[in-house]
């Protein structure tokens, strides 16, 4: 025990820890709603549910104005250097709220058509939006795993949520597996790194790993922990699980692991690699480069070989991941904002997509086909106007924001010399847009299948304007996103 | 060889052989037996590092309570060996490539890793300060885990809150076509509601 305490964080007084408390107040809050909801959920009946519905809400809207609040100025690492709190990990945590609304918001009608609108779909929500604010603003490999930990359970359960469907229960299988797999590469990852280091704080690793580039040990560690990472995010070659949980989940639970989770995985991604292990930066830009290469050729080139609309977006997601990757592997603030960015953006265009296959779901018609897309201007030209928006904003085209992105994470690349990669990336990205520009032929060329009108609650169809209007609105001025992120990075 | 580096690589022999047991026998009871042994050899060693606490809570929790549920349900359910291997062959040689490959990098670097480097790096391979007979391992946890710890602790008490809340929500299911017996109704009956007499003349013969 005695090498053990003379690496452990000093502890501090009870006083110095209930001092810091006010520093967890957004996780905190979070905490109690949802156990809140949890029990006010037992005393309410089916017809009643729109109860936890709203608490949630209220929940998720409290989160935005108190964290909005309370943003940092500067960074405060607390709890014994288990936890921080900076203006990186606040600006992320307000988009994860912001993206779980709209997931809340997307799916209410979705789950009251197929009979899983019930209140453990809000609660395990409201768990995951927890264990994504513990990764954000974790400082240590400890509280990154639990973080994780918590996120991916919420998420396992969710997917499995609708049980008598089979295609569910098996992805929620695959899921949990390969999951479960990953986490162990990167506690294996992390045990090495704590075994050649001696502690499990970033900050602490940070300056040990400066001071040891050359073991082996470290880089032996390093590569669990990308791996790890890979597979959260969904990099090629960690993809597999991806297209099969996207198609196999039921939208709603789609929407919340496609959206919100990523936000989640590129902090955890800045986290251990730039602020843990950015000293060893020379041994991970060629991992992820590699990674990001391969995610980029297999996402567009798959995608395009796919008729499910939910499958499609999958091996899209993954390609998008490629380019997130590649913003991070330059390791340049350029770069880390780049990525940022993509990321932030990137999770708008995925709520809005995911939100049109919901918008045009009805009580046994899943409309997840690439077919069912056909001759929707006929049929609705203002929503075949937002899904060209999305697709057009995730080819890349500008003036949408997803070409912003991909500027930015393009400029970063090309700035520290590797014009090569950034002609790759321009490149996939072209071959890309040939499957978002074929969603947009058949919008708008094709004779429909049906002729009705679309009908969906007024909320949703608010929210999904909204949601198309910010994205064309950033697309306009994407400095009003990029300003705040170059300024807490 | 001092008597405590004996008992450590006799210890981890034995770990490392059940492990290997738990992965190659055919019968899955003996597999979770041999998990047992796996899982009691471990206890030892961390008694051999003085971690007294953990050692007797990996024999009360796992060994005496998570691998006796295990080894019921493992009882209880009938599993298909031959199923479950089914395709082991066809997909062998990948796998033994894989492996192989794996190995072969480990190997590769573990040769090219300086002995020295180990030692001088690798500070947490040094043998731990051995500490008098009074001195309480668990007290010693426990005030780590209540203050240094306390955030993750409080995460990980979450952590088990939403498995169960998940366990509950996937299996806990009131089907609407099942027939339950509800003993209060049953008890609770009277006699006017199961039987019914009816008065009608009797019938002349004709």
């Amino acid at each position: 025990m005695e090498f053990i305490a003379a690496y452990l964080p000093s502890a501090m007084t009870n006083d110095a820890t209930i001092a810091q408390l006010p520093l967890a107040m957004p996780e905190i809050i979070l905490l109690c709603m949802a156990c809140i909801v949890l029990v006010v959920d037992l005393f309410l009946t089916d017809k009643t549910r729109g109860g936890t519905y709203i608490l949630s809400q209220i929940t998720l809207v409290a989160l935005i104005v108190i964290t909005t609040m309370t943003f940092a100025k500067q960074d405060t690492i607390a709890f014994n250097g288990t936890f921080i709190r900076d203006g990186m990990g606040d600006l992320l945590k307000i988009f994860i709220y912001i993206a779980t609304f709209a997931v809340f918001l997307y799916s209410k009608s979705y789950l009251k058509a197929r009979d899983i609108y019930k209140g453990e779909y809000y609660v395990l929500g409201l768990f995951g939006v927890l264990g994504m604010m513990i990764m954000v603003s974790a400082q240590s490999f400890l509280t990154i795993y639990l973080g994780l930990e918590l996120l991916s359970l919420c998420m396992y359960a969710m997917v499995a949520l609708q049980r008598d469907s089979i295609i569910a229960s098996e992805s929620a299988m695959k899921y949990f597996v390969l999951g479960a797999i990953a986490s162990g590469m990167l506690l294996y990852g992390m045990s090495m790194i704590y075994g050649a280091t001696g502690s499990l704080e970033l900050s602490t690793i940070s300056s040990e790993v400066a001071a040891q580039q050359q073991n082996i040990i470290l880089i032996f560690g390093l590569v669990f922990v990308v791996v790890g990472v890979a597979f959260k995010l969904g990099a090629v070659p960690f993809h597999m699980w991806l297209p099969d949980v996207y198609q196999g989940s039921p939208t709603a639970v789609t929407i919340f692991i496609g959206s919100a989770p990523k936000i989640a995985a590129f902090a955890m991604m800045m986290r251990l690699l730039v602020d843990g292990l950015g000293a060893l930066h020379v041994q991970w830009q060629d991992m992820l480069m590699i990674m990001a290469i391969a995610s980029m050729a297999i996402g567009n080139v798959v995608a395009i070989a796919q008729t499910n609309l939910k499958r499609m977006l999958a091996y899209s997601t993954i390609s998008h991941v490629g380019f997130i990757m590649l913003g991070v592997m330059t390791a340049t603030k350029e770069g880390y904002a780049a990525s940022m960015f993509y990321t932030i953006t990137y999770t708008l265009m995925a709520l809005g997509a995911f939100g049109m296959i919901m918008l045009m779901s009805r009580m046994g018609f899943e409309s997840d086909k690439l077919d069912d897309l056909r001759g929707l201007n006929h049929r609705s030209p203002w929503f075949a106007f937002m899904m060209l928006i999305f697709m057009f904003s995730m080819a890349g085209v500008p003036p949408f924001v997803g070409f912003w992105a991909k500027l930015q994470v393009l400029k970063s690349v090309v700035s520290i010399d590797l014009i090569w990669l950034a002609l790759i990336a321009v490149i996939f990205s072209i071959v890309g847009a040939f499957y978002y520009l074929r969603v947009i032929k058949l919008m708008y060329f094709d004779t429909p299948q049906e002729t009705s009108g679309i009908e969906a609650a007024s909320d949703l169809r608010l929210l999904l304007s909204v949601n198309g209007i910010v994205v064309l609105a950033l697309g306009l001025y994407p400095q009003l996103i990029m300003g705040i992120i170059t300024s807490v990075i | 060889m001092t008597g405590v580096q004996i008992l450590f690589y006799a210890f981890a022999t034995m770990m490392v052989l059940s492990a290997l047991m738990v992965i190659t026998v055919r019968n899955p009871v003996r597999s979770a037996l041999f998990l047992v042994l796996t899982f009691v050899s471990c206890s030892a060693i961390w008694l051999i590092m003085q971690a007294e606490f953990l050692a007797i809570v990996l024999v009360l929790v796992y060994v005496g309570a998570v691998m006796v549920l295990f080894l019921f349900v493992v009882m209880m359910l009938d599993i298909n060996i031959a199923r479950l291997k089914e395709g082991f062959i066809s997909y062998l040689p990948v796998g033994i490539g894989i492996a192989g490959l794996f190995g072969g990098m480990l190997a590769y670097l573990l040769y090219h890793m300086d002995a020295s480097d180990v030692k001088t790096k690798m500070r947490s391979l040094y043998p731990p300060a051995s500490k008098p007979a009074d001195y309480s391992n668990t007290e010693e946890l426990g005030e780590v885990l209540y203050t240094v710890y306390v955030y993750p602790f409080e995460i990980a008490a979450v952590i088990l809150l939403v498995a169960i809340v998940a366990a509950i929500a996937l299996t806990f299911r009131r089907r609407s076509n099942t027939k339950y017996q509800n003993p209060d109704v049953q008890v609770a009956v009277k006699r006017d509601d199961r039987v019914r007499v009816v008065k009608m003349d009797s019938e002349d013969k004709k």
